[in-house]
């Protein structure tokens, strides 16, 4: 098993970017799941910041601690040890009301199986949040900006699954958050779907400057990130810093 | 943008509308519960009101005592005794009635009507026509319940012998009196009103007719709050005893109350421990079918609070959907309650003879009702809600883990190799969630059980009348007579034609005491080997009373607080009116009446008189009914012949109006909660397991072994529930049989093999259905849209 850490014992040192810069910084954090033998370390002492503003990118195999990783800086997963600060706030010293807030007011999340409700339209499920948001945008506006203004009447079951996953980003947008955590999106989606779904991600970080965290097997994808975070066995590997992030449409898939 | 109808609720009316199916099916359950009860103590609280209404305008009185002949005078006497507030003192004479085309005897008691008053005590209500006037010499009010047996109406004439002389009286008027709202004919253990009237008569005339200028014979008193009625039974014995006065009796012992006691009593047995167990059921069920619903919502759970909705906002929302139900269920079990309750109380207003019958519903049975079950709902709906609100989000969204790997049972025992792949899919399904599987079939089991339950009190009930007429006693006719006869008059008896067998019986009115309790009722001696009359106990052997002593039932030891061995003292009502003293030789189960046995030459013996009778059991060739019939009539010394095959009608008539109507409404309800608990169970099992029985179909199974699959569970689950219902229903037979025990009669636990079978059918038959309402849904399971991954 390839050990990691004389390689990048503090990541965050790569690159000297100001504390209040970064949207997220994590402290050693661990996590841990089962008891006794079947114990599985899922994380095991991540140290990170990401800066505001940012297209991040999270490349690495199964397994090596992504989407744990990405569940506890969006406040859906608690950690077993270690710190997540958001914007200067400790993440473990929330209430479970503050918790809440946090993810409505200022988490978009995008998940691989899309998670829409069935019974709702296209625009109802954006409306899930305009409903409940403190300074949402509108629901249609939201659809426009993933190019579905011309769906919103359409149940979930009436849509391909590109066309799903980009409802579920109008869902994510539409209370205009800090961040976008987005889990393997385009995971369960063919090249031409897929990079309409990340050409709307990209689209939404240029424009709002929304940061942006989005885990992908697929390597190529790491060309239009500002930043690579590498995953290995539950570890941060490397961060590789991308000055010229290209447009969704150069990369080969 | 807040919209008036918010994302969320637009979710909860189409998720509604989704399961509409099973909504309707749980809404019914609850409904049925909600139903059970409100009807059921709707019903006995208007009873008790009726009852007590009509016991209280119509000054019902407290004690009554009977005397061969007391002058008027007496009466300042008896007014005098401590406690007594109002007296009443009448007349009352028996009849023989004769009514044309009926070939059975009928008799009638009549009383004295005061002339230029109304009675003081005992009331009578005009239920049409008119009341006496004084001295009206052939006018009589007739009791309604006998006018309606014969069809009379107002101005018809009916003819009576009175004393020896016949008589044709013409009906007034038609009234009811709290003294009878059952009337037994003398020797009658159940009212017949085909042949035993009540009728009134000028006081004035009646005196003339039966000699008894200046006199009274029988008086009703009414006693104040305070008084002590032993007290004033006692001092009022005292004063009649030169009268030929018989014991004084109150309330507890008047024959027709003890009937509406007895009745009321059963039906509040019945009445109340059956809504009891429904309403239990209904809540259990709605709360497992509630549960399993919210589980299935898991993933958006998961979901909702991911992107941010709190767990209040989701508990509401699922609340909500709670509500649905439990407020459309509520108002369709309280408005059917009460309608179902109004026309059972119809039918009851025939049986009990109360002038005043209206449906009351208490505000405080409802509310219980119906938050018995919003609680239930609300909990089960809670339970889940918290269970898929607790996971971390991330966890919920993800489909549920794949259970850890564990040898089933098969192949633990290594006979997986007998069993088909697809039978043991189904098995390992079970076996990895046992819970699961439980509690659906505790759920089935349920409905069956209240199935077996609301049947088997009709089983019980015949099964206590074929002890009781056919296989105890063998007689067809029982025969009483006005005084003892020497046993030689059996001779003439066994002349008659068509009788085949004569026994004799000795019967005496008594009071039976042991130490502060007493009891009034009959001693029957019979013959120690009787063939005709015999007593059975439960387990059917005929009771040996050729010990000497007192056999008697079990009831009536218990309500005499005695045992085996104990002595009681026997006053006998008759006569010389001796006392004896006598041990209880025996104590045996009986499930009619409270009866007392001993052996007849022995009881003879005791009462120092000759081998006598004042009766006779008779075995009769029933294609001799009608001479023999006649026959009896003109023996001016029978006052009394029951027919056996009439009694067992009538006793069935009285439990078929009575406690059956409700019973037949109960069971109706059991069915739709069978059906409702099977449908959902099958309907959530489906919707639980989609996703992967369409994973299998892609894989290359056929839907026939889709539905093996799912169904081979479900059928599991129904065949564990069916023996699993069949013993919660018994246990529910013998709980409500232990309950029961009235006076009157305590109920046996017997289950006919067909309502056992009855139940399983509807179970069955309930099941198919519901297997094929699911059947449409795995023949629509779209296998594209399941892929991609759209629940």
């Amino acid at each position: 098993m390839p050990d990691f850490k004389g390689q990048g014992a503090n990541p965050a040192m790569l690159d000297a970017v100001n504390d209040k810069n970064m949207v997220f910084k994590t402290d050693a954090i661990t996590k841990q799941y089962g008891m006794g033998d079947l114990t599985v370390h899922a994380l095991r002492g991540v140290t990170l910041e990401v800066p505001r503003g940012e297209l991040v990118v999270l490349l690495g195999p199964s397994g090596s601690g992504k989407s744990t990783f990405l569940n506890i800086i969006g406040g859906l997963d608690q950690p077993t040890s270690g710190d997540v600060h958001f914007e200067g706030h400790a993440l473990a010293d929330m209430t479970d009301r503050e918790l809440t807030y946090f993810r409505r007011e200022h988490v978009g999340f995008v998940f691989q199986s899309y998670n829409l409700v069935p019974s709702l339209t296209a625009l109802e499920n954006v409306e899930l949040i305009t409903d409940i948001a403190e300074n949402p945008m509108p629901a249609k506006e939201a659809l426009e900006i993933v190019k579905l203004k011309d769906r919103l009447n359409h149940f979930p079951s009436q849509l391909s699954g590109g066309e799903q996953q980009r409802v579920a980003i109008a869902r994510a947008i539409a209370k205009r958050p800090e961040v976008m955590l987005c889990d393997e999106p385009t995971g369960a989606l063919d090249s031409e779907t897929g990079i309409l779904v990340l050409e709307a991600l990209q689209n939404v970080n240029h424009t709002y400057g929304t940061t942006t965290i989005i885990i992908t097997h697929n390597a190529a994808i790491a060309n239009v990130a500002d930043r690579v975070i590498y995953f290995a066995d539950g570890q941060v590997a490397k961060v590789v810093k991308n000055d010229h992030p290209k447009d969704i449409h150069e990369i080969g898939w | 943008m807040r919209q008036v109808i918010t994302a969320m609720n637009r979710k909860l009316l189409r998720d509604l509308w989704n399961i509409k199916g099973q909504l309707v099916a749980i809404i019914f359950v609850m409904a049925s519960g909600i139903m059970s009860f409100v009807l059921s103590f709707g019903v006995i609280d208007s009873l008790e009101l009726g009852r007590d209404v009509y016991y209280d305008r119509y000054e019902f009185a407290d004690v009554w005592a009977s005397a061969k002949r007391v002058p008027e005078g007496v009466k300042e006497q008896i007014a005098e005794i401590n406690g007594v507030a109002q007296i009443e003192t009448r007349v009352t004479f028996g009849a023989t009635v004769q009514v044309e085309g009926m070939d059975v005897p009928a008799s009638g008691r009549i009383l004295s009507y005061p002339d230029e008053r109304e009675p003081l005590l005992d009331k009578l209500y005009l239920k049409s026509g008119r009341l006496l006037n004084p001295d009206e010499e052939d006018a009589i009010l007739a009791s309604e319940a006998f006018v309606v047996a014969h069809g009379f109406t107002l101005g018809d004439h009916i003819d009576m012998v009175i004393n020896g002389k016949k008589r044709s009286l013409k009906i007034v008027g038609i009234a009811l009196s709290p003294e009878y709202v059952y009337s037994l004919g003398p020797g009658a253990l159940f009212p017949d009103d085909k042949r035993f009237g009540v009728f009134w008569m000028s006081r004035r005339a009646l005196e003339a007719a039966v000699n008894m200028d200046g006199a009274f014979n029988n008086v009703a008193l009414r006693l104040s709050r305070d008084a002590n009625v032993e007290e004033v039974k006692a001092e009022l014995d005292r004063i009649l005893k030169q009268y030929g006065g018989l014991i004084s009796f109150d309330r507890s012992e008047q024959m027709s109350n003890w009937y509406v006691e007895n009745e009321l009593t059963q039906l509040k047995t019945t009445g109340t421990i059956t809504p009891i167990i429904f309403l239990c059921v209904a809540a259990f069920l709605v709360n497992v079918v509630m549960t399993r619903q919210v589980a299935t919502q898991r993933v958006q759970i998961g979901m909702l609070k991911a992107v941010g909705y709190s767990n209040a906002e989701l508990a509401a929302h699922y609340l909500k959907m709670v509500m649905v139900v439990v407020v459309i269920g509520s108002l369709l079990g309280l408005a059917g309650g009460v309608w179902l309750g109004s026309g059972l109380l119809n039918i009851y207003s025939q049986f009990f003879r109360f002038p005043y019958l209206h449906y009351t519903y208490s505000v405080d049975i409802m509310i219980l009702s119906v938050g018995f079950c919003a609680a239930a709902a609300t909990a089960g709906t809670w339970i889940a809600m918290k269970q898929a609100a607790d996971l971390p989000p991330a966890e919920a969204m993800r489909p549920e883990a794949p259970t850890e790997f564990k040898e089933t049972i098969l192949e633990r025992l290594d006979i997986d190799k007998f069993f088909s792949f697809l039978s043991r899919i189904v098995l390992r399904q079970l076996e990895r969630r046992p819970i699961r599987a439980f509690f659906s079939a505790i759920g089935v089991g349920f409905a069956l059980a209240i199935l077996v339950f609301a049947n088997s009190m009709t089983d019980s009930m015949n099964y206590m009348m074929d002890v009781q007429y056919n296989i105890g006693n063998r007689e067809t006719i029982l025969l009483g007579f006005v005084e003892p006869r020497a046993i030689s008059a059996l001779e003439e008896i066994r002349l008659m034609p068509g009788v085949m067998k004569v026994e004799p019986l000795r019967d005496i009115p008594v009071l039976l005491k042991h130490g502060h309790l007493s009891k009034r009722t009959g001693i029957s001696g019979i013959r120690p080997d009787p063939d005709l009359h015999r007593v059975l106990d439960q387990s059917l052997k005929p009771v040996d009373v050729s010990g000497g002593g007192l056999v008697m039932s079990r009831k009536l030891a218990e309500l005499l607080g005695a045992k085996v061995g104990d002595m009681i003292d026997v006053d006998v009502l008759e006569e010389r009116r001796p006392q004896l003293s006598l041990p209880i030789a025996a104590v045996y189960d009986e499930f009619v009446g409270i009866g007392a046995y001993m052996d007849i030459d022995r009881l003879n013996s005791l009462l120092n008189e000759g081998p006598v009778v004042t009766g006779a059991a008779l075995m009769t060739d029933p294609n001799w009914n009608g001479p023999l019939y006649q026959n009896i009539k003109d023996v001016p010394a029978i006052i009394s012949m029951a027919i056996m095959v009439r009694m067992r009608e009538i006793f069935e008539q009285m439990m078929d109006e009575n406690m059956m109507r409700m019973m037949a409404v109960y069971i109706i309800f059991a069915g739709v909660i069978a059906f409702g608990v099977i449908y959902n169970t099958a309907r959530i099992a489906f919707s639980e397991r989609s996703r992967e029985l369409a994973a299998l179909r892609v894989l290359g199974l056929t839907k026939g072994e889709v539905a093996y699959i799912l169904f081979g569970e479900l059928g599991f689950v129904v065949m564990v529930a069916i023996p699993m219902g069949l013993l919660i229903g018994y246990g529910l037979c013998a709980g409500m049989v232990a309950s029961l025990d009235t006076e009157l009669f305590r109920m046996p636990l017997y289950i006919k093999n067909d309502t056992y079978a009855y139940a399983v059918i509807v179970v069955l038959i309930s099941a198919l259905i519901s297997f094929y309402l699911v059947w449409r849904q795995v023949d629509k399971i779209d296998l594209v849209a399941a892929q991609k991954g759209v629940e």
